[in-house]
């Protein structure tokens, strides 16, 4: 297997400010988000990060895709260093969470051809996908209409077509059904399914067992910004469902604290 | 019912005083500009006497009458210098250079024993002073003032027995004793109230365009999904800046065409509109148009800069309220002074160097130092801006804060 990713003791750290200090109830000035986390995925995988809200699973995928830097250590993707590449990096992934919005003012067609432009995608290739993206996911009829006017379900199918304009080798969707109707999130796990066939390699964070259980050949458990378990769903595992390990290993971390 | 009020009262309270930035624009601010507006307008009235007050002026005299010879002892203190000689039209002419401080004053020959024999139930016209000066210098207009003050007490003082600047009504051509021509008088109005008509409707388009363009985008999200593709963050910082001057740009040439059709109908009255018209060469059009478009790039860099600090397009508008204030202030410093500056350190300040070269270009004193001074500067800002907004971009702490 073809190692695509490798994440070698990832570490941000936030400095908080006093208003958070009121939200986290700390006094503590500064709060460690990911802690020397590492972990590697192979060409053609779907890798899932679980764990709790503020694990830390938001925070490493936008270290991956450059949004935020690094404190310490690096991530290497497609041969390219999220720290020292940045721009070469963002070349090849495509990066979908729910903070990334996209303007209202403008249409599909516009933002299509727009995203292209910015990922260098020549005029043949980019009207020949967007005709084949648009069709697969039912935008080719609104294509048109402004975002504005789109319903909830076709705006997150726009992103998520706008994120892989430049059909990157890499995705990374940041809890990619959270908020969807059940169709729209239908429509979403089955594309991933299909980008793994296509030899794509995904990695995805989420909090759903089921996710996991039906998306993933490997997944890395996160509490605390650490790497907890990492590997294929059998291993990590043993042999209990998903969520039971889970909660098992949370109990672990936590000293059996809810 | 009560209660409920006073639960209101407490909590708009607490929402305006747990903001720092709001309690520093609605009650810091308001005191402390009015402060600095009044102050700076305060040392600018100041100045500009002063500058009339300090300028040699040469005052030629011609048929000094004995009589009024001590009036003019003290003049040295005033920095006036009597010059008791005849002149010639060809130097009342001349007084059409407002550079020149040079008052011409003219007596009727033996104006003492003509002031003697005239009675003023006559009817006949009294002997006439004449004063030729310029008003749009100011030290030849406050040495005309000073002497018809002076004169004027003297005519009251013996009956009215002689005229000051007596003007024959009748006669095909009346004698101007203001020499300002009225290119002198349009420059004068056009140069103290255009620039910063100029640059405040430059500055409205720049703000209404990039909180929306740079703190809308963090707002809502999409500056996000700009970062994430391979875009360099320079390119994106630059693409801001010149598109948003763009169209601050023609929100301003759109703004400008509007006061230029109406400021004939605003100053209506005792001006002769017609004669405020615009007498400026292509050369001087060129630099103003080079001249508005640094400022515009420095307008939209700053504003640019401010809108990415902020959190979202309220927060941002906060922010760029005190710069507007600067700039507005900036605008009405010509009002206070004669011309613009010829200190080329001037130049090196924003948004004020643009309003000195616009007052220049006006008052048709342009000169190039200045000009390159100005428009080399503003450009090496806008390019500081670019990096430092480059930084900002790649910032998480500026794009992301919450």
């Amino acid at each position: 297997m073809e190692e695509i990713l490798r994440v070698e003791g990832l570490c941000k750290t936030f400095t908080l400010s006093r208003k958070q200090q009121k939200i986290e109830r700390t006094t503590a000035k500064r709060k460690t988000a990911v802690d020397h986390l590492s972990f590697n995925a192979y060409r053609g995988e779907i890798f899932g990060l679980l764990g709790p809200n503020g694990a830390g699973k938001t925070t490493t995928l936008r270290m991956l895709s450059t949004l935020i830097r690094p404190d310490e250590g690096n991530a290497i993707l497609d041969g390219c260093s999220v720290v020292k590449e940045p721009e070469k990096v963002r070349a090849k992934i495509g990066f979908l969470t729910s903070e990334l919005k996209l303007e209202d003012f403008f249409t599909p067609n516009y933002l299509f051809d727009f995203f292209s432009r910015l990922h260098g995608v020549d005029e043949t290739t980019m009207r020949e996908r967007k005709e084949r993206m648009f069709g697969r996911f039912g935008i080719d009829k609104f294509a048109e209409v402004k975002v504005a006017n789109l319903s909830t379900g076709m705006k997150q199918k726009l992103s998520l077509v706008i994120s892989l304009v430049h059909d990157p080798e890499i995705v990374i969707f940041d809890e990619p059904t959270n908020g969807l109707d059940v169709l729209t999130a239908r429509t979403v796990t089955d594309y991933l399914q299909e980008l793994r066939a296509e030899g794509k390699t995904i990695i995805l964070s989420t909090h759903i067992f089921s996710l996991v259980e039906r998306l993933c050949d490997r997944v890395g458990i996160i509490i605390d910004g650490r790497m907890i378990s990492c590997g294929t769903l059998e291993e990590v595992c043993n042999g209990m469902t998903l969520e039971d390990r889970f909660f098992e290993i949370y109990k672990e971390q936590k000293g059996g604290e809810e | 019912m009560k209660s409920n009020t006073l639960t209101i009262i407490k909590k708009e309270f607490a929402r305006f005083f747990g903001d720092r930035q709001l309690i520093f624009t609605a009650i810091i601010m308001p005191g402390l500009l009015i402060y600095l507006i009044y102050s700076f307008m305060g040392t600018g009235i100041e100045s500009m006497i002063q500058e009339g007050m300090n300028d040699n002026v040469t005052l030629r005299v011609e048929n000094m009458p004995q009589s009024l010879a001590p009036m003019f002892d003290s003049a040295d203190s005033m920095n006036i210098s009597v010059v008791p000689v005849p002149f010639t039209q060809k130097d009342i002419d001349q007084l059409e250079d407002k550079n020149l401080n040079t008052v011409l004053m003219r007596f009727p020959p033996f104006f003492d024993s003509q002031l003697n024999s005239y009675d003023p139930q006559s009817g006949m016209p009294a002997p006439n002073i004449e004063i030729y000066y310029n008003s749009t210098n100011n030290a030849t207009q406050r040495v005309y003032t000073m002497l018809t003050s002076m004169l004027t007490a003297y005519e009251e003082s013996i009956c009215n027995r002689f005229d000051i600047n007596r003007v024959d009504e009748t006669s095909e051509e009346p004698v101007s004793f203001d020499q300002a021509t009225d290119d002198n008088i349009g420059a004068m109005i056009w140069s103290k109230i255009l620039p910063m008509l100029i640059l405040m409707m430059l500055f409205s388009g720049v703000m209404a365009i990039a909180p929306s363009a740079i703190a809308g985008e963090k707002e809502r999200g999409t500056i996000a999904t700009l970062l994430v593709t391979p875009m360099r963050r320079n390119e994106l910082a630059l693409g801001k800046i010149i598109s948003l001057s763009g169209i601050a740009l023609l929100s301003g040439i759109s703004s400008f065409i509007g006061i230029a059709l109406s400021l004939p109908k605003m100053i209506q009255g005792d001006v002769d509109t017609s004669a405020l018209g615009f007498h400026y060469t292509t050369g001087d059009y060129f630099i103003l148009l080079l001249t508005i478009l640094a400022a515009v790039l420095i307008m939209a860099s700053a504003v640019s800069l401010l809108s990415a600090l902020a959190k979202d397009v309220k927060n941002a508008g906060t922010m760029v309220l005190p710069l507007m204030l600067v700039v507005m202030l900036c605008g009405l410093l010509p009002m206070f002074q004669n011309g613009a500056s010829e200190n080329l350190v001037i130049y090196l300040i924003p948004f004020y160097n643009s309003i000195e070269v616009m007052t220049a270009i006006f008052a048709h004193e342009v000169q190039w130092m200045p000009v390159v001074v100005t428009l080399v500067a503003n450009v090496v800002y806008t390019g500081i801006a670019v990096w430092v907004l480059t930084r900002m971009f790649s910032s998480e702490k500026v794009m992301f804060a919450k």
